[in-house]
């Protein structure tokens, strides 16, 4: 142990970071981690994070020069980690029945890495309270306030934010399955058409502004609206029944967007809160009517 | 010459009309029942989907 490092702000950065991390890794909304040994390896990365939060201060203090050096190791580890999240969800992405696709996929990793960097921030300015203030309850509030804070600006938007999402109908010009004039695909056999016809669902999603619209188009982002109504609802589908995939298409001159799914649970109010419910992702969100020539496009 | 990128391999047709189809594996079929179910048969075995051209002719396609 280093001679001189304060234990007690050190041990209370720890304590808050990892409290931080807990709370962050719960099942969220996406399904992932659901495994012991993922929810370990987080947590254990999450500890490390902590402490290396927890100690720069008091160490700096002390005068140890390195601990600044370590910050930035420690930051290249979870570039490493977050390509190692990457590699793996696009490994096992290749057998599932409906994918993530590599956009969400990013988005995931992506976020798995600012979690630590939020663990590190509480670790810091809890450890930074307790060391000045000498009051360990005032750390852990403070620390408290940082993870609240960093919650909130992780959050990000959702489907449901940019657009009116309603239910839709599933029709069929001769073999196409159409919703509302958008042909999604060419249904050949007649009992997969009445499979349709008896099970599929309908949703559609009116983008509210050219922002939306953008945003929607995004192949990344529709894949995700599909794999989390899969992932949440049930795919009523096989590897060997490919005709009953989940289906997004555009409509290219209103921008609107339609999907059909055969689900598990064939209820069509679940199933619009799931697509309500799907987190922007960062790769496919558009803003044109923030710059010029986007605002001077729009109708 | 670039590569173009499908999005699908067509396996075989089912066609009740001989002649609507050619330079592909064409299972022919007596009548539409017997169609359906050849096509249903081959979709099962390729993990591929049936798609209609409503001329008579249905294509086997792995996507």
């Amino acid at each position: 142990m280093v001679p001189g490092l304060p234990w007690m702000p050190v041990f209370l950065g720890v304590v808050a970071g990892t409290v931080a991390r807990l709370m962050l890794l719960r099942v969220d909304y996406r399904q992932y981690p659901t495994y012991p040994e993922a929810y370990l390896s987080h947590l254990a990365i999450g500890v490390l994070a902590a402490f290396t939060g927890a100690a720069v201060l008091p160490a700096l203090q002390e005068h140890q020069w390195t601990a600044a050096t370590f910050l930035v190791l420690v930051g290249q580890q979870f570039t490493g980690v977050r390509d190692m999240e990457r590699r793996y969800l696009s490994s096992i992405d290749r057998v599932e029945l409906v994918p993530r696709g590599p956009a969400y996929i990013e988005g995931m990793a992506r976020a798995f890495e600012a979690r630590n960097y939020v663990v590190m921030a509480v670790a810091l300015l809890t450890s930074a309270v307790a060391l000045w203030g000498h009051n360990p309850f005032l750390a852990l509030v403070a620390g408290a306030a940082v993870g609240v804070a960093g919650f909130v600006v992780m959050q990000g938007k959702t489907v449901g934010d940019i657009a009116r999402v309603r239910p839709g109908r599933i029709e069929f010009e001769g073999s196409l399955l159409e919703i509302e004039g958008v042909v999604l695909m060419d249904v050949g056999l007649r009992e997969a058409r009445e499979k349709w016809r008896e099970r599929g669902l309908a949703v559609v999603v009116e983008p509210v502004d050219e922002n939306a619209r953008d945003t929607l188009a995004s192949p990344g982002q529709r894949q995700a609206m599909v794999h989390d109504a899969a992932a949440i609802l049930g795919v009523y589908i096989d590897v060997d029944s490919p005709e009953f995939t989940p289906l997004v298409r555009r409509d290219l001159r209103s921008g609107k967007v339609v999907l059909a799914a055969m689900l598990m649970e064939p209820d069509i109010g679940p199933l619009l809160e799931v697509v309500k419910r799907t987190p922007l992702l960062e790769a496919s969100v558009r803003r044109p009517n923030s710059v010029r020539p986007g605002r001077r496009a729009a109708d | 010459m670039e590569q173009i990128e499908t999005v699908g391999d067509i396996i075989a047709a089912v066609t009740v009309d001989r002649d609507s189809v050619a330079g592909l594996p064409t299972i022919v079929a007596r009548d539409e029942k017997e169609r359906e179910r050849i096509a249903n048969y081959m979709a099962r075995i390729f993990q591929a989907v049936v798609h209609d051209l409503e001329n008579g002719t249905y294509l086997i396609v792995r996507h």
